[in-house]
């Protein structure tokens, strides 16, 4: 789209070399010397916590605990019992016009509770839903934070912002403990954009009082589903 | 305040300012209040971290190694945003980047943006040129749209609109939102906040963001926020424009697993801030999120201070504000004494460098050089080092004929000799005597001594100095 506004572009060029001088002439004023980029990066010390010392079953706890220290509701599901924890939830929500993610677990889905797929719906037709559900890429312990792409399961970036209420699932294998840990994973898979949710959406602008849902979900609920058994044990 | 945008070019001096501010004294129980409770909830989740100075430490490494190799990283993010199908554009100063963000939204077809809390857009005053242009822009974070609505300023990086109290939130939303029967609990606010923008967030086809990090490795974008009104933005309009000065850029997505620990525990006291996103470019498949995206790396006068081998390490900042909330100069006078977007120990040390020294310069003396800042500062930057430094160069900048240079070195010459010395001291006390009151203080001093006895009462002198009440007893020897 750059000959749409040609001049722009134009302009920029010019600021473009006029700004990559200067920070050349700067760095050698300050004496900020040439060196290989790459190497000095892979030389600084890097001597904080990669991971944590606690148990599975510590750490599964601990993202529970963070989470609901952030106003979420959290609930352990064994995997064969998701679709009757999500219906039990969506009773106790009182939500019936819900929508789900495209691609989302089939067997997660409860019978006869009809969610709607999100098919590239105008933000208009999700505004008017009560909830959505997805899954997640996978969580942070230490933070109580879950993380989500634009992959299949858990949809475009609006379909888990515009609805009041957020029901996620997230597998306890895609549990970590430490944020290190967690960019480890998202290092491999970049290219999706990437949503970090820590709780509902909150402000303390007014006199730093915490209060749920400016704009984004006021509720959000989190199944823990145990798809590793044997790692808990 | 109202209405008048903070520019160092215009406003008055910090002394000046903050003589009249310390006066508000409802504005100085609301940021006593907002900075007490913010602090304190820091400590606790510093506290919780085993490695936070190690964590501090790489942190600050990271910034360094940007700052040094900053031409390359920025190439880096360049080719790698553009191969993601974002447009890049590049603005050497505040004025070229406005143009381009008014031609951008002009090319949109709109006439109205949503726009997410930015200190970026704050500090190129471009609400004030888009509304120029015809465009109007919608602030959507809370603080943001009090102060919008508010025609006010912001007066701290995080929290901008921490100088209020709900009820003078809520009188501007009961004139500006038409609610006379607004409640005034936060949630009765927040609700209304949410009502009067929800319409703006599904129907504005254009939204303009700043940017917390631009990942060179990867050419992707984070924003971090806590409302949700950040992702509406980035996500919902069919164009996002984001601004960013090129300090922001970081070398690969890993050093975010630094960065994201250090910021919302250092800013808001979170473990981590409710939202944080990150995008690269546009969706390939046009499913998800805006279907152009451009962004502005801006420099200036950022390369003015990347020369500077002293006062560069001030571009390692990522807006915490924890400087801010510790430092006891910015608790009494709050955040518009400093006149510029950036206040607090940050904008005391950051303000005169983007103006390149020709405005702002009293603010390095806006400062006890406690040191608080530098301890909470989650990238280590040594504000009070850089206080110093730049006191220095506004002192060589006055010159040779600058009164108060004049004096100093008057006062060297004084001190180097004994005999000057008692001489200036019998001086002394019988120039003092008009200005002396019957208890023994002095409440005013004439010309540029006047300036310490604006705000503090001194003591006469001593009838007898020590010298002489040690001769006296035969102590010389």
């Amino acid at each position: 789209m750059g000959e749409a506004w040609g001049c722009v572009v134009n302009a920029s060029t010019a600021s473009r070399e006029l700004m990559l001088g200067r920070i050349r002439t700067a760095n050698a004023a300050a004496g900020a010397g040439a060196g290989n980029a790459a190497e000095e990066w892979a030389a600084i010390p890097r001597e904080y916590r990669r991971t944590s010392t606690l148990g599975r079953e510590a750490v599964l706890e601990l993202l529970e605990d963070r989470l609901r220290d952030y106003d979420a509701h959290v609930l352990r599901v064994a995997s064969e019992g998701v679709a009757a924890a999500v219906l039990g939830m969506l009773g106790e929500r009182g939500r019936t016009r819900m929508l789900a993610a495209p691609g989302v677990t089939a067997a997660w889905l409860p019978e006869g509770f009809a969610f709607a797929v999100d098919d590239g719906l105008s933000v208009e037709s999700i505004d008017r839903f009560e909830g959505v559900m997805t899954e997640s890429t996978l969580a942070i312990a230490e933070t109580g934070t879950i993380v989500l792409q634009t992959v299949p399961g858990q949809g475009r970036r609006a379909v888990s912002l515009v609805p009041d209420y957020h029901l996620c699932l997230v597998r306890a294998s895609a549990v970590v403990a430490t944020v290190p840990e967690a960019m480890d994973v998202l290092a491999t898979r970049p290219a999706f954009a990437t949503t970090f949710i820590s709780g509902p959406s909150a402000t303390a602008d007014i006199e730093m009082t915490r209060i749920k849902g400016v704009h984004g979900p006021r509720f959000l609920d989190v199944l823990l589903v145990m798809d590793d058994v044997a790692r808990s044990a | 305040m109202s209405g008048v945008a903070l520019d160092p070019k215009t406003a008055p001096t910090f002394p000046m300012a903050a003589k009249v501010l310390v006066g508000d004294t409802q504005m100085r129980k609301n940021v006593r209040h907002a900075t007490d409770i913010i602090q304190a909830k820091r400590a606790r989740v510093v506290g919780e971290m085993p490695d936070w100075q190690e964590l501090r430490e790489t942190g600050r490494r990271v910034r360094e190694h940007t700052m040094k190799f900053l031409d390359v990283y920025l190439e880096e993010f360049e080719r790698k945003c553009t191969a993601a199908g974002g447009v890049v554009h590049w603005a050497k100063d505040a004025d070229e980047a406005r143009q381009i963000v008014i031609g951008l939204v002009k090319a949109s077809g709109s006439h109205e943006v949503i726009k997410i809390k930015s200190m970026t857009t704050e500090e190129i005053q471009l609400n004030k040129a888009l509304e120029g242009a015809g465009i109007t822009p919608y602030e959507t974070d809370l603080a943001e749209l009090i102060i919008q609505l508010g025609g006010d300023q912001p007066s701290h990086i995080v929290v901008p609109a921490l100088h209020k109290n709900r009820q003078q939130i809520r009188e501007i939303f009961k004139r500006e939102m038409n609610l006379p029967n607004l409640g005034d609990t936060p949630q009765d606010l927040a609700d209304a906040a949410r009502l009067f923008l929800r319409k703006k967030f599904l129907t504005v086809k254009t939204g303009v963001s700043g940017a917390n990090f631009l990942i060179a490795e990867t050419g992707g974008v984070c924003v971090v926020e806590s409302e949700g009104n950040g992702r509406m933005c980035l996500t919902l309009p069919e164009t996002l424009i984001t601004i960013a000065g090129i300090d922001k850029v970081v070398p690969r997505l890993a050093d975010l697993e630094v960065l994201l620990q250090l910021l919302p525990r250092s800013a808001t006291g979170e473990r981590m801030n409710p939202y944080n996103s990150i995008w690269n470019g546009v969706d390939p498949r046009g499913v998800d999120g805006p279907k152009a995206f451009h962004i502005v790396l801006m420099d200036n006068a950022r390369t003015k201070v990347l020369e500077d081998s002293e006062g560069r390490q001030t571009l390692n900042c990522i807006r915490c504000g924890a400087c801010q909330n510790a430092c006891p100069v910015y608790r009494q006078t709050g955040g518009h004494a400093y006149g510029s977007v950036y206040a607090g120990p940050i904008g005391a040390i950051l303000t005169p460098q983007l103006q390149e020294m020709h405005y702002a310069q009293t603010l390095p003396y806006a400062s006890s050089l406690c040191g608080a800042c530098y301890e909470v500062c989650p990238v280590k930057i040594n504000i009070p080092e850089v206080l110093v430094h730049l006191r220095n160069r506004v002192v060589e900048q006055k010159g040779f004929f600058d009164p108060e240079a004049a004096a100093m070195k008057t006062v060297g010459m004084i001190f180097r000799s004994e005999r000057r010395f008692r001489a200036a001291q019998r001086f002394g006390r019988m120039a003092e005597t008009p200005l002396v009151d019957k208890d023994g203080w002095i409440g005013w001093l004439p010309g540029l001594l006047g300036g310490w006895t604006q705000v503090r009462d001194l003591r006469e002198m001593p009838k007898e100095t020590f010298r002489d009440w040690w001769e006296k007893r035969g102590g010389a020897s």
